[in-house]
């Protein structure tokens, strides 16, 4: 039987869509032509100007350090979480799971506005610190979820293999269930750091003075059209970094 | 398995996720409410004491508009995005292995580019000078001095845009569990293609549809940054005024106020979801 064309033709309708934003900004990004409107020729320029913008490497040098902190630390309880998740069946752990998906489902906007509410009503200073706090938070849920996945796959019964040969349950823990689950911990990790990274709208409620991160670096060039052509050069290595982690946490993800 | 781990070990593993969901999640969210029943002060934070003047503050009619225009803004974008999705999904779930790997690794890329980029790339591409206008002005598309920002049209289409690859994940995940034998077994007795999809695919993944559609109708709700950067001034949605209220006006219990009604039309579908979810597991059991 012949089957329709139709939903492939719309996933590749769908994937141009999705991508030919994202192609003109490449495109442009070498475009002699302020705007873009029309193709005056290849330039580096822009990526000369944006090498020469100190702020702009500043901003991406806070964001780092947020990144990495927040998700080695998301990475830490994300895996525990998940641990407990697949472990354990009690009313503690439908609490735990309810808990550890809603924040998945939270508007950004609502999850900025209630921690700068916990951070004002405690007079806790906006800084570094609440937004690695907030990083933390929003990444947890996705750690866990990717953890989760890889520990459904998990066969158990290693474990009692390797108690029954002696090893105890922190030792059978250590070398057995850890290395096996690595791979899913580092891809929870990558996507904790892409998400980091990304983050615009709970920063922006949380950050406070000399915490501009790149995003926050980003919305305020947007305002100015003298640095859109940068900006344009600084959403090409950003992509292209994007897609390296992409395809790295795939990789992570399906090797077994 | 578990009965050998005792209850205590339970509790520890548990406790640090647990404990900073609880703190950083669960108690702001209530402070949220809480602030909403506080007077504002100056400095933009919150005065001593206790009030009713926010809540009868947000009951302006000023914001009927804005709220009418949040949820037809994020009901658009919802039908319009599992319009689309629906067949990438179908797509994609019957692809051989290599292919699906690569078309979600395509679905995703996108999802976790940066989300101030995607949409700096629509406001150039759209822009006056930009490539799209003057592309379609030159095929007498468009008349000469149109503007293409600045519209709830431009808002809804960057929100299609920024929110598709929220609705492919559910309903890939849904579709990769349909058995497509249902559908061989609809054409073979006779169902055209349009039909068998509609009546055999369709009901198949309907909670896969159901959390795409909360995931992307939820997210909309919230938006600020798009309507911000391409709408006109007159496409304010909910989310531009708690944003307003926070950075403009530096009111915070006015803010709160604007965010716990958000907050309480939001949980309301979750809780919807959750509860389908779980007599789906019962019903499976």
């Amino acid at each position: 039987m012949k089957r329709s064309r139709l939903p492939a033709v719309i996933t590749c309708g769908v994937i141009l869509f999705l991508f030919a934003p994202l192609g003109v900004l490449v495109v442009n990004s070498f475009n002699a032509s302020r705007f873009g409107g029309e193709w005056e020729g290849f330039t580096w320029n822009w990526y000369e100007k944006l090498w020469a913008a100190g702020e702009v490497w500043d901003s991406l040098w806070i964001t780092l350090k947020i990144a990495v902190s927040a998700s080695l630390a998301a990475m830490l309880l994300g895996t525990l979480a998940a641990y407990a998740l697949h472990r354990f069946r009690s009313w503690l752990q439908d609490v735990h799971h309810m808990l550890i998906t809603l924040p998945l489902v939270m508007p950004d906007i609502l999850m900025g506005m209630s921690l700068l509410a916990l951070f004002v009503l405690t007079g806790v200073e906006t800084g570094l610190l609440t937004i690695w706090i907030a990083h933390v938070t929003f990444c947890l849920s996705f750690v866990t979820m990717v953890v989760l996945g890889r520990l459904q796959d998990f066969d158990f019964t290693l474990l009692d293999a390797a108690r029954d040969l002696g090893a105890t349950q922190a030792k059978a823990v250590r070398k057995v269930l850890l290395p096996l689950l690595l791979p899913g911990v580092l891809a929870g990790g990558l996507l904790a750091f892409t998400l980091s990274i990304d983050d615009y709208v709970i920063t922006f409620f949380v950050s406070g003075p000399g915490t501009t991160t790149l995003p926050l670096r980003v919305a305020s060039m947007m305002k100015t059209s003298r640095s859109l052509p940068v900006i344009n050069a600084l959403s090409t290595l950003l992509i292209a970094s994007t897609f390296l982690f992409a395809a790295l946490s795939s990789r992570l993800q399906r090797r077994a | 398995m578990s009965t050998r781990l005792r209850p205590a070990r339970q509790w520890l593993i548990t406790l640090p996720s647990l404990a900073w969901l609880g703190v950083f999640f669960v108690i702001p969210a209530f402070l949220v409410i809480l602030t909403a029943f506080r007077p504002a002060d100056l400095q933009g934070g919150v005065g001593p004491g206790w009030t009713l003047t926010t809540l009868k503050e947000v009951q302006d009619p000023a914001y009927l508009p804005i709220l009418w225009r949040t949820f037809w803004l994020s009901g658009a974008t919802t039908l319009i995005c599992l319009a689309l999705a629906l067949p990438v999904a179908f797509q994609m779930a019957r692809s051989g292995q290599r292919m699906r790997q690569v078309l979600l690794l395509l679905v995703v890329i996108p999802f976790l580019s940066n989300f101030l980029i995607r949409i700096f790339a629509w406001k150039s591409l759209l822009h006056p000078e930009g490539p799209l206008t003057k592309l379609l002005i030159a095929l007498h598309l468009i008349p000469e001095n149109a503007v293409l920002l600045n519209h709830a049209g431009t808002v809804l289409l960057v929100l299609v845009y920024t929110q598709l690859p929220f609705a492919i994940l559910p309903l890939y995940a849904a579709a990769e569990k349909f058995d497509f034998g249902l559908l061989d077994a609809a054409r073979d007795l006779g169902a055209g293609p349009l039909s068998a999809f509609s009546k055999v695919f369709v009901p198949g993944v309907r909670r896969g549809i159901l959390s795409a559609a909360v995931m992307v109708f939820v997210c909309c709700l919230g938006q600020y940054v798009i309507p911000q950067m391409v709408g006109g001034t007159g496409d304010e949605m909910l989310g531009s005024k708690i944003a307003q209220r926070v950075f403009s006006d530096r009111n915070l219990p006015h803010a709160s106020a604007l965010a716990g009604g958000l907050m309480l039309a939001v949980l309301l579908p979750m809780l919807v979801v959750v509860l389908w979810q779980q007599f789906g597991r019962k019903e499976a059991e």
